[in-house]
C-alpha cells in the first residue's frame, strides 16, 4: 500500500508541506504542485526539512508549474525528480491512493 | 482640486496559485492613472511575483510578469523588497527581473525602481503612507 500525497501550498504561507512529511509514512512519494513548488528549492529556510524527510519518502515536483514560476530546474533540491502530466497520471496510477494536502 | 497621498501596496502571496497578485497588479495601475503617490512592497512569497524567465505556456493561463516591466511607464517606479524575505527563500537580486524607469527630472536616465530593503526601514515606509492596501 503506498500513498501519493500531492502538496499544492507555498510552505513559507501554509504548513500543508509541514503536515505532509509528518503524517506520510516511510515508502510514500510526495509530488509538489502550484504554489508547492517553492517547497523544492535549494538553500530556503525549508530546504533541510525536505532533505531530512527525503530519506524516507520520495518527491517529486510538477515541471509545468516549476516554468511558470519562473524556477530552473538547477535550483531544486537534489534528488528531486521533475516530472510532467503524463508523469503525474502515472504516479496516480502506481499508487494506491492519493492524499491532497491543501 | 486635488490632493495625492501617498498609497502603499504589499504584496505576500506567491504568483498564479491565486488571485492577489493578478488584482493587486490592477489596482496599482488604478491608483497610478489616478496620479496618486505610488509604492510596491514585496514582502514573503510575494516576492516570487518577480522572478524572472516566468512562462506559463505549460498552464495555459495568462504570464502577467511582463506588466511589471510597464510600472516604470506608470510612474511606479518606488518597489521595495524586503531583504528578510528574499534570504527565507535562498534568492537574490539577480533572481529578479531587472525593473527600470527613466527619470524625467534626470534627462531621463535609466534608473533601477527595485530598492532591497530590511524590514525595519519597510516598517518606516509603512509608518509614512497615508494609504495601506494589503495583497
Amino acid at each position: 500500500m503506498s500513498i501519493l500525497h500531492t502538496v499544492n501550498k507555498s510552505p513559507f504561507d501554509r504548513n500543508s508541506l509541514d503536515a505532509c512529511v509528518r503524517l506520510a509514512a516511510k515508502g510514500g512519494s510526495v509530488l509538489l504542485i502550484e504554489d508547492g513548488i517553492y517547497g523544492a528549492m535549494k538553500g530556503t529556510s525549508k530546504s533541510d526539512m525536505v532533505t531530512n524527510a527525503m530519506k524516507d519518502l520520495t518527491f517529486y515536483v510538477l515541471g509545468p508549474d516549476l516554468q511558470a514560476r519562473g524556477v530552473d530546474e538547477g535550483k531544486l533540491i537534489e534528488g528531486i525528480k521533475v516530472v510532467d502530466y503524463s508523469g503525474f497520471v502515472n504516479l496516480t496510477v502506481e499508487n494506491d491512493k492519493a492524499q491532497a494536502w491543501l | 482640486m486635488s490632493e495625492t497621498k501617498k498609497f502603499m501596496y504589499i504584496n505576500r502571496k506567491a504568483p498564479y496559485g491565486t488571485i492577489y497578485a493578478w488584482e493587486s497588479l490592477e489596482v496599482v495601475l488604478i491608483g497610478a492613472a489616478f496620479e496618486q503617490d505610488v509604492s510596491v512592497a514585496f514582502v514573503d512569497d510575494g516576492i516570487y511575483q518577480l522572478c524572472k524567465d516566468q512562462d506559463t505556456t505549460g498552464l495555459g493561463i495568462k504570464n502577467f510578469s511582463a506588466t511589471y516591466r510597464a510600472l516604470g511607464d506608470y510612474d511606479v517606479n518606488k518597489l521595495y523588497i524586503e531583504k528578510e524575505s528574499l534570504d527565507a527563500r535562498g534568492l537574490t537580486l539577480d533572481d529578479l527581473m531587472p525593473l527600470k524607469y527613466e527619470d524625467e527630472n534626470d534627462d531621463w536616465a535609466e534608473k533601477d525602481s527595485i530598492h532591497v530593503v530590511s524590514s525595519q526601514e519597510l516598517a518606516e515606509l509603512f509608518e509614512q503612507s497615508d494609504v495601506l492596501f494589503n495583497f
